[in-house]
């Protein structure tokens, strides 16, 4: 997996709450069999009019944000279904964090497995980061996940919490099976004392 | 003495291999479900890998999300070439990688999470997963399960383990009865509307109570199918009669020595009486009406006799939510959600695809016709569901009085095969997500319970169903 580090770019404001997984790569993209070159169809039926040209009051379409790499969005963002097609479609668009107030739980966890830092914040610290997006292209924020730090175009400084784990692992960019793997005998124990526990299992 | 422990807690501890001081714990997964849509970068990964699946025993493949449901799919015929490949890469995978696999042609294929119950694969106390959000269904019966992302599905192909952080606890109690035309999908939109999408965020739901307890083995799937629409890791109920009659004599179900054994241990699973929850919801069964949603959240609950909302009804960012859903719905604030045309009925799906719904639906439409201009879609949850209703006579009923009569699959519920709605249609819908898009670009959908969906195909709009018991 690709590391995450610090990055400087721009943010893109999408303050609409409930942004659910079809609205972020609708179902007729799922299905390939591939994970690569979803983001051209990210956010596609609000990104596209019905001719297929681009919409000019889509947020990603101005020119501004065309080459976004935050996200800042409403509250419980990535709602729905499991598609890891979702963080796909985002990290292939070239966005590598999402803000906001909440996430939905397998989206949030399906960020980190792909590089992607999803980070949680009360409102008025969302509130605050969204009227920054807001400036466009010379707002570039930074976020910085080593330091647990955000810092705006103003230079003002917000910490956010992120999962020890979570954080080590996005650092290195560790393969979680590789990880789990090294832990072969204690699953191969478990599954001795299983079989004669519960062996209907 | 040990601390009091939830239900929750129970299966959790029982499942733990290793713990991190942080709490990140690798957790064993009991069983498995992998369908077509979520699946094929993860055996991509295995085989880049040179990997092998950890306990093919464990694992159970069907392809539901894009397989036809129309009755010429027999022949094999698939028109769309990427639904194609991707049913032939899990039929490959599946083959490949030794898994307990129903094809297509099997009268056990069917939505993955009603052929796991239904084969006895998912049994109490146990971890299940599924590269899918509605695998939420089978906490139903005291199992842990979740659904989550292709790199876990892949995780797990892998070493049969997850690593995970522990939810908190949420009990949701349901008092009292439900009074008659009340249904489980009401219960659980219901329980949607008093938490919000996100109420359930950062939890694992356990369902009990009195209405819980009365309610049947499907039933209870449908109110824990939905848990994931409020926002929660997982729905649990724990496991009792009702649970042990379902499960008993089912393929893959325990027996002799073994299911006495397993019985013991199931009924220890309940949360002891002093167990801590984070957050409690109580609501009484009388108070709960049928329900239907009116805009494009799971959260946009109301009961059958409201009109529908205006904006500014609401606060914060949800304000603005409802005003686009109200757009994208085409609704007027202030209009009875019983003068709401509809001209597409679903009935189906996860939540509503089993054969009580169907048996529910025919008490109401037999010997009278879908009305005119309305198409009606019955899918049945699987290939023995079909089977079941038309020993029942239930087909004969549903077609004469004008319904399509399909094979099983996801189908319209979230649109991957052929059966989607056009832009501007509006459909009365048993099935889980309102989301703008979800049943086809440019469709509406209203979701409701079974006996509802049958009330409106016969009326033509969306309509109350007490006043045709």
């Amino acid at each position: 997996m690709e590391k995450f580090e610090k990055i400087t770019g721009v943010a893109a404001p999408m303050p609409l709450i409930n942004i659910d997984t079809d609205m972020i790569i609708p179902k007729l993209f799922l299905k390939t069999i591939k994970r690569s070159g979803l983001g051209v169809h990210l956010f596609d039926e609000m990104r596209y009019n019905d001719d297929g040209s681009e919409n000019p009051d889509f947020v990603l379409n101005q020119p501004a944000y065309r080459n976004a790499e935050i996200l800042v969005a409403g509250d419980n963002f990535g709602c729905g279904s499991s598609r890891e097609h979702a963080p796909w479609a985002i990290k292939d668009f070239g966005i590598k964090c999402v803000i906001s107030t909440s996430f939905a739980d397998i989206f949030f966890n399906n960020c980190f497995k792909n590089g992607i830092l999803p980070i949680v914040l009360p409102q008025e610290q969302v509130d605050l980061l969204m009227k920054d997006a807001e400036k466009g292209e010379n707002a570039r924020m930074t976020v910085d996940l080593e330091a647990q730090e955000i810092t705006t175009s103003d230079g003002e400084v917000v910490k956010f919490d992120v999962d020890a784990f979570k954080k080590q692992c996005l650092l290195e960019g560790l393969d979680d099976i590789g990880l789990t793997l090294k832990k072969a005998d204690s699953i191969a124990k478990y599954e001795t004392m299983s079989a004669s526990a519960r062996p209907w299992v | 003495m040990t601390a009091p422990k939830t239900l929750y807690d129970k299966i959790w501890d029982a499942h733990v291999i290793t713990e991190d001081d942080d709490g990140t714990a690798l957790l064993y997964i009991d069983r498995h479900l992998v369908h077509e849509v979520t699946s094929p970068q993860a055996f991509e990964g295995l085989r880049d890998a040179g990997r092998k699946v950890h306990a093919p025993d464990k694992t159970i493949a069907v392809p539901d999300h894009n397989v036809p449901t129309t009755l010429d799919r027999a022949g094999g015929i698939i028109s769309n070439e990427e639904s194609r490949i991707q049913l032939e890469a899990l039929d490959k995978n599946a083959r490949d990688f030794g898994v307990h696999y129903y094809p297509v042609d099997d009268v056990r294929q069917g939505i993955v999470h009603i052929v796991g119950p239904e084969q006895g694969w998912t049994l109490p106390g146990m971890t299940v997963v599924c590269g899918d959000s509605h695998t939420a269904t089978h906490g139903a019966f005291g199992a842990l399960a979740h659904g989550i992302g292709t790199s876990e599905v892949e995780h797990v192909l892998a070493t049969q383990t997850l690593i995970q952080q522990k939810s908190k606890n949420m009990k949701v109690e349901i008092t009292g009865k439900l009074r008659p035309g009340v249904t489980a999908k009401d219960v659980t939109l219901a329980v949607i509307g008093a938490t919000g999408t996100a109420g359930g965020t950062g939890y694992v739901i356990e369902y009990c109570g009195q209405v819980i307890r009365d309610m049947s083995m499907e039933g209870r799937m449908t109110v824990c199918n939905m848990a994931i629409e409020g926002g929660a890791r997982a729905g649990l109920i724990a496991p009792d009669e009702t649970t042990y009659e379902y499960v008993k004599g089912r393929p893959h179900a325990p027996k002799g020595a073994e299911w006495e054994m397993a019985l013991e241990w199931w009924k220890t699973l309940y949360s002891d009486d002093d167990a801590h929850f984070d957050k409690v919801l109580v609501l009484k069964g009388e108070d709960i009406a049928p329900v239907v949603t009116w805009g494009t959240s799971p959260e946009d609950v109301l009961p059958i006799t409201a009109s529908v909302p205006a904006p500014e009804d609401f606060e914060g960012g949800k304000v603005d939510a409802a005003a686009r859903s109200l757009e994208y719905m085409g609704l007027t604030p202030g209009t009875k959600l019983t003068d709401i045309p509809i001209n597409t009925v679903f009935i189906g799906s996860c939540t509503n695809g089993r054969i009580e719904d169907l048996r529910a639906v025919a008490e109401i439409v037999k010997g009278k016709k879908v009305a005119d201009g309305v198409r009606a879609l019955i899918v049945p949850g699987s290939g023995l569901v079909r089977a079941q209703a038309e020993e029942e006579g239930l087909g004969e009923i549903f077609t004469e009085a004008g319904f399509e009569w399909r094979l099983a699959g996801c189908s319209m519920c979230l649109a991957m095969n052929d059966d989607q709605l056009a832009p501007g249609d509006r459909s009365a819908s048993t099935s889980n997500r309102n989301f703008e898009g979800r049943q086809g670009k440019g469709g509406r959908t209203h979701l409701v319970s079974p006996v509802m969906a049958a009330a409106a195909a016969i009326t033509g709009h969306l309509t109350d169903v007490r006043e045709m018991l």
